[in-house]
């Protein structure tokens, strides 16, 4: 017999520890950040220091926050486009089950200062392979969903969060290759320039692919629905998939400009980062353009503010990281500040508040109410989060100029003008403001957990129905 | 090493007619009504679609 109602489950479980690793991910990172003004916030405890909760920030809000959400909006929408319940119940619940552990492991590990040292791969080997085991789990059920599919087509935020699923194992494994030497000790296989460049690789396609081609997929399915009007152009969106998957692979040296790195490869990095202004503002302007005749709608409801402001920050960070990759540029702004604005540019502003905005969808909906709990509160969220992060990025960008032009300010008898410590002690000011604006997203983000709590304690469980009437 | 040049090379040809080749098909005429009933997918799911203006 087949099976009638969709499963809600696991996307309600995952969207349930969306907003819960949100919370602690931007917890931590409130708390490094004020540990760049006062130092004495570790309190000379090695798990509390900067440099084992910086990993365990970015691995919660990477991989515990934006995963949630991407795990969540894949499930719901692999199976209302393609109108099946998901494939593979049980693997469905493991991978829920799994990718908990996961970061249960890393919240353990980090702090104790296990780590294989690869920024945004610190895990060591033992959760590598955890983490390996949840991904196959999850390309079984996704695929599997699509395989067995009633409608002919396969929507095309499906085909972003396939391209993920893919490409993600296939990074996860290649740069995870690593000889284990005790329990909680790996050494990786590379080594030198070769590792350097596999793990920017790596580190590059994980922004590629984890936080931009699946969010897409976020993106070109809550867009239409909110919006209540069809994507802009399909075809439009077929091409910005293909040309993010051919040109992504190839723009990680970018990361490793000036380094021993072969200058052509260096080159090909700046070149192919260049080029990916154009996907990316296409497909920006695609989802924009979807709501053209219907912009008052924007005005009155706040999970479109949400979505719409999202396309907004992806676009002005989409053309933030080509120019930062043009190698003249790269001199001044690489390994300061700027650098930190530019991905928190891209992360809260785009990726947080997509998801922010597509659990403002789906919530009410997973738990059987027409709305949030309540609106209004929906939009306090979004303007405190919004000036949070305009705050938070230009104080960085002004902060990574002057860093770079007091870094490489230099006498005319060529010794530096000025001491690493004078640079840090004009950053202050900047820190306090960044500060702030960290602050004010991570305050937006109890503002949704109090709503969420409200809206889950007054509704139901449900299990949509599968439509009978299929199109085919 | 030649080969590894000439492996590149070929590559990144093949790639780049491959593109193009993607590009022509999405844009072609014929493909229209196939992308407009997939672009609807999303409002399939109610008992009576919402939007229904492209030919089934």
């Amino acid at each position: 017999m087949e099976a009638s109602t969709y499963n809600y489950k696991v996307v309600r479980q995952f969207a349930i520890t969306t907003i819960i690793w949100g919370i602690v991910g931007m917890l931590v990172g409130v708390y490094i950040a004020s540990q760049l003004i006062w130092p004495q916030l570790s309190f000379n405890i090695p798990w509390l220091t900067y440099g084992r909760l910086r990993p365990l920030h970015t691995n919660a809000v990477i991989f515990a926050f934006g995963g949630s959400g991407l795990f969540a909006a894949s499930y719901y929408i692999v199976q209302r486009t393609c109108q099946v319940r998901l494939y593979a119940q049980k693997l469905a619940s493991f991978t829920f089950w799994g990718w908990q552990a996961v970061i249960v492991a890393a919240v353990i590990t980090l702090p104790m200062g296990l780590t294989t040292t690869k920024e945004y791969a610190e895990l060591e080997w033992p959760i590598d392979i955890l983490i390996t085991l949840v991904w196959v789990a999850y390309a079984i059920v996704f695929f599997g969903t699509i395989a067995k599919r009633k409608t002919k087509y396969i929507y095309v935020s499906n085909w972003f969060f396939g391209a993920y699923i893919i490409t993600i194992a296939l990074l996860h494994i290649v740069n995870n290759l690593e000889i284990p030497v005790t329990l909680f000790k790996s050494y990786s296989i590379y080594a030198g320039v070769q590792d350097a460049m596999v793990q920017w690789w790596y580190g590059h396609n994980a922004v590629g692919f984890f936080l931009t081609t699946a969010f897409l997929g976020m993106m070109y399915y809550f867009i239409p629905k909110q919006a209540n009007r069809p994507i802009f152009s399909y075809r439009l969106s077929i091409v910005h998939f293909w040309s993010l998957n051919f040109i992504y692979m190839w723009a990680g040296p970018h990361h490793l400009q000036y380094t021993v790195l072969p200058d052509w490869v260096q080159s090909l990095g700046m070149v192919f980062s260049l080029m990916l202004l154009a996907p990316s503002w296409g497909g920006m302007m695609n989802g924009i353009m979807t709501l053209s005749g219907a912009w008052d709608k924007l005005r009155t409801d706040p999970i479109l503010k949400f979505l719409v402001t999202s396309l907004a920050f992806y676009g002005m960070s989409t053309f933030e990281g080509p120019m930062m990759a043009i190698k003249t540029v790269n001199a001044l702004s690489h390994y300061t500040e700027w650098t930190i604005g530019h991905v928190h540019s891209g992360a809260l502003g785009w990726v947080a508040m997509i998801t922010i905005g597509s659990m403002y969808y789906l919530i009410p909906r997973l738990f059987g109410r027409e709305e949030m709990y309540s609106v209004k509160l929906i939009t306090t969220h979004f303007w405190v989060a919004t000036l949070g992060v305009v705050l938070y990025i230009a104080a960085m960008w002004i902060a990574g100029v002057t860093q770079g032009l007091m870094w490489r300010a230099s006498n005319p008898d060529g010794t530096l003008t000025y001491a690493f410590a004078q640079v840090l002690n004009a950053m202050y000011p900047f820190y306090f403001i960044r500060l702030i604006g960290g602050l004010m997203f991570f305050s937006g983000m109890l503002i949704m957990a109090y709503n969420v709590w409200k809206t889950v304690s007054a509704g139901k469980v449900v299990e949509a129905e599968i439509p009978q009437a299929v199109y085919a | 090493m030649m080969d590894s040049t000439l492996i590149g090379t070929v590559v990144t040809v093949v790639f780049f007619i491959i593109f193009i080749g993607i590009f022509i098909w999405a844009w072609s005429d014929r493909r229209k009504q196939d992308f407009d009933a997939a672009a609807n997918l999303p409002f399939e799911e109610e008992a009576k679609p919402k939007h229904s203006a492209y030919p089934r």
